[in-house]
């Protein structure tokens, strides 16, 4: 045999033991094969991996591994040279990697394990931040229910909502199993318990205020933790087997007005507190924690503020309430006032009416007669202390009207006649030629000026005459010379009264001329008694020229002397109307008639606007002075004593025209002033005729009315005071 | 056109007027009121009632055509309109609004739109034969002639 390089086994051909090597290497051939592919595959897919190259080192010394093994395969059997050579050099190449291979990896495997190391650190990290983001998100959830709590707070005015709403909202946030308000009581002495969270009503719990724990929570503006066991946290049975939650309990000032001064804020000395009381479900585990702590503290002080604001709304509230009253009872102890300023001033025009005149007359005329001021001095002076307050205090005036002028001259004169005989003066009146025989004006008081001037004359004159000329005067005679912008302009309308009165009597000193006209003077000689004036009788007359735009003057050429009173007035002509304010008034034609209707103040209510031009037109034909008015509203509005005939259309729908009547009874009540009203209606039946009685209505017109209708109704009214008929 | 033939036109429309029953006697009061110093009295309140008739008769004629009718404002509309009318005389247009009244009481829809268009037609006829009417008297009174006065 030939020197060859296969090697014999060393052993008999054991096929079993051959056969499973073979097998063996094989497998591991396969193994070897495949791991590669499987490291190729998985990388290819993850495309992280840093290591790539020691991958490719390692798959390289695997492949080599393998086609070592695979290699040995051949070399079971009788094999060749170049077999050996490529199994040699497999084995060569697989040591060189192999071993290039186990030195890399010792750089590589640190790395690897501190990747790890390195991905555990990042964990962690990611942990703890985890950990705070839930801080955070905590702390700002809390704050979200602050702000909302607070919005809920300040959102309502009401003390109870508010309270409420914080044990709710608190409640709510904190998740409390209970949550209680203690308010102290009136008397400060203790605390009451008010509100629950979880208890509908709470009964009277009270305890006294100075309990160590309640002192210990009031001194603190913090929250404090107490015992579940103390008195102000036993508010509701302990339902779970452990031990009870934690309790805490913060102080909330209750803050008056009075308590708001500005630069002490924070340190309030005498004040009142309540006391909340939260408590944290029994059986949990929870803890109170420093932002809950910080929440409850922080509603607290809401709390106190929104309560404030509610107060201070509760006192504007009542002081306003307290005002309104106070206005009601202004208002009405106003009217009261008016009331007896309103019934002295009718007792007075009564007593000055009815019982004063006569007694005037008579008073005056008696003391005439005995030249004496004496027993019936002290009822004159009070009656003219009644007119002369009236004047004074602005609410006379002058009754005016259209009289005859010459009439009231010789009246005086009639009157005064028996007793200038009786002591044998000679009385004489010179009326001009051009003095109007009418004129306008207030005749009672002229007549008393005339009585007082001449009563005065004919009083102080023993003997000799007294003369009365009245006249117009020319310009330059018109006013006191002492008075020189006196000056009357005569008009069309207007005209002047001068009047003299010239007595033979002693006559006044010059000096004591100013004197005479002012109240109460006495004279400075009263042994002479030969002043011709005492009293106020001088000051009414002036006041009652005055009056009339007239002046009065006497004038004396000294003691001895005897002395001339003189006085001017204004009155008005009678041809001319007063009122011009209606440009459209039509001249009256003269029918006997007329007269009584010329310048008949009528007023007219009437919805409609064709029908009240209609009316208006009709009263305006028949010479009356006519108001339209088209409203309830300005009916009442313009409605006065001037007016002596009101025409109300009463079928107006939705203005009730009957109260208009009722409401003008009730607002002129005495039966002078009272202006006759009367109903214009559409509808005849008797239903409407009651309805107008009923109001107090003194007519009843049926509509549409022709001009001798009105005519006649006016007359009627203004004889009888009221007409009532059915059919036109 | 001279005055005797005005004349006798104005006395033909105006009894014409009263024979048909258009104006009645309330008329005749106004004219009497109408005198030196408010001459143009009549014309003054005709042209009163007139812009009053165009008003009322508008208010009316929108308020049938709501879809909700409210017949107590109809109502107020047609007691105005006859207030009106029968100050002025105008008897026809009153009748008709006494009619309305009652239709819009019972709220009868048809009744009044039937009753509105009979007020229109009235109101049309008087306003014409009024129009006419004064116009003659103007024109009576330019030439020179002077109105024959009321009995």
């Amino acid at each position: 045999m030939e020197a060859c390089n296969c090697i014999e086994p060393q052993w008999p051909a054991d096929d079993l033991l051959m056969k499973y090597q073979y097998i063996s290497d094989f497998f591991i051939a396969l193994a070897y094969f495949s791991i590669p592919l499987e490291l190729i595959y998985f990388v290819k897919k993850s495309a992280v991996f840093p290591y790539r190259w020691v991958l490719v080192q390692f798959g390289a010394f695997i492949v080599l591994c393998g086609a070592t093994h695979l290699i040995n395969l051949w070399m079971f059997t009788m094999h060749s040279r170049t077999v050996a050579i490529v199994q040699t050099a497999a084995k060569v190449l697989t040591g060189v990697v192999s071993c290039a291979t186990a030195l890399m990896l010792v750089h590589i495997i640190p790395d690897l394990l501190s990747v790890k190391t390195r991905e555990l650190f990042l964990k962690n990290k990611a942990a703890e931040l985890d950990r705070e983001m839930g801080l955070i998100r905590t702390q700002e959830e809390t704050g979200r229910h602050v702000r909302m709590l607070t919005h809920e707070i300040r959102s309502t005015l009401d003390r109870h909502t508010i309270l409420k709403t914080t044990l709710i909202e608190l409640g709510r946030t904190l998740a409390l199993e209970e949550c209680a308000l203690w308010m102290p009581t009136r008397t400060g002495l203790e605390l009451h318990l008010s509100y629950t969270l979880r208890q509908q009503h709470p009964v009277g719990f009270t305890v006294p205020i100075q309990l160590p724990v309640i002192n210990q929570v009031f001194s603190t503006n913090h929250a404090v933790k107490i015992s579940p066991n103390c008195p102000i946290a036993r508010i509701r049975p302990i339902t779970g087997k452990y031990m009870p939650g934690e309790v805490v309990a913060v102080r909330v000032p209750l803050l008056h007005l009075s308590n708001f001064q500005i630069n002490d804020w924070p340190e309030l000395s005498t004040k009142r507190y309540a006391l909340m009381v939260l408590m944290l479900p029994s059986d949990s585990a929870r803890q109170w924690h420093v932002h809950e702590l910080e929440l409850v503290e922080v509603v607290a002080d809401q709390v106190a503020v929104a309560l404030s604001h509610a107060a201070i709304l509760e006192e504007s509230m009542r002081a306003q309430e307290q005002l309104v009253e106070q206005n009601v009872a202004l208002d009405l102890a106003r009217r009261e006032a008016e009331t007896a300023i309103r019934a002295r001033n009718d007792f007075l025009a009564v007593m000055n009416h009815e019982m004063r005149t006569p007694m005037h007359a008579i008073i005056a005329l008696s003391s005439l007669l005995q030249e004496t001021e004496s027993s019936n001095l002290l009822a004159t002076l009070i009656n003219d202390v009644l007119d002369l307050s009236r004047l004074e205090d602005g609410s006379f005036k002058l009754d005016v009207g259209t009289f005859n002028l010459h009439g009231v001259f010789r009246e005086v004169l009639n009157l005064i006649q028996p007793i200038a005989s009786v002591k044998k003066l000679l009385i004489s009146l010179n009326l001009a030629s051009d003095l109007p025989v009418f004129a306008v004006g207030d005749e009672r008081r002229l007549m008393q000026v005339l009585l007082n001037i001449v009563g005065n004359a004919v009083k102080f004159s023993k003997e000799g005459s007294i003369s009365v000329t009245a006249f117009i005067p020319k310009s330059e005679f018109l006013g006191d010379s002492r008075a020189p912008d006196f000056i009357a302009v005569q008009t069309e309308s207007y005209f002047y009264l001068q009047v003299q009165v010239k007595d033979s009597g002693p006559g006044v000193n010059p000096q004591d001329i100013p004197k005479l006209f002012t109240k109460f003077a006495q004279s400075q000689m009263p042994a002479t008694r030969s002043s011709n004036v005492s009293g106020l009788g001088l000051a009414i007359c002036k006041r009652f020229v005055s009056l009339m735009e007239g002046q009065i003057w006497i004038e004396s050429e000294g003691l001895g002397k005897g002395c001339t009173a003189i006085f001017t007035v204004k009155l008005g002509i009678p041809e001319s109307s007063n009122e011009t304010k209606l440009a459209l008034l039509p001249k009256v034609p003269t029918n006997s008639v007329q007269g009584k209707f010329s310048g008949l103040k009528v007023l007219v209510m009437d919805e409609n606007g064709v029908s009240r031009s209609v009316t208006k037109g009709l009263l305006m034909h028949l010479g009356c002075d006519v108001t339209i008015v088209s409203s309830s509203e300005e009916c009442l509005l313009v409605v006065s004593p001037l007016f002596k005939v009101i025409l109300l259309d009463v079928c107006m729908p939705g203005v009730d025209g009957f109260d208009v009547a009722v409401q003008i009874r009730k607002r002129f009540s005495k039966r002078h002033e009272r202006p006759l009203i009367v109903a214009l209606t559409g509808n005849s039946d008797r239903l409407a005729r009651d309805n107008c009685l009923r109001a107090g209505m003194d007519g009843f017109i049926l509509k549409p009315v022709s001009v001798d209708k009105m005519r006649s109704i006016l007359l009627d009214l203004l004889e009888h005071g009221s007409v009532f008929e059915a059919h036109q | 056109m001279d005055v005797v033939q005005l004349l006798r036109q104005y006395i033909d429309c105006k009894t014409t007027l009263f024979r048909e029953g258009i104006l009645d006697d309330q008329f005749t009061q106004l004219q009497k009121l109408a005198d030196d110093s408010s001459p143009s009295f009549v014309v003054e309140v005709v042209s009163l009632f007139f812009d009053d008739s165009e008003k009322l008769l508008k208010n009316l004629t929108q308020a049938l055509e709501q879809p909700v009718v409210d017949f107590k404002q109809v109502a107020d509309h047609a007691h105005q309109f006859k207030g009106s009318s029968s100050s002025i005389g105008a008897q026809r247009v009153k009748n008709v609004c006494i009619a309305f009244r009652t239709y819009c009481i019972e709220e009868n829809l048809d009744g009044c739109l039937k009753c509105l268009q009979q007020v229109k037609h009235e109101y049309a006829l008087v306003k014409n034969k009024l129009e006419n009417l004064l116009r003659l008297e103007q024109q009576i009174v330019a030439a020179g002639g002077s109105i024959p006065p009321v009995e």
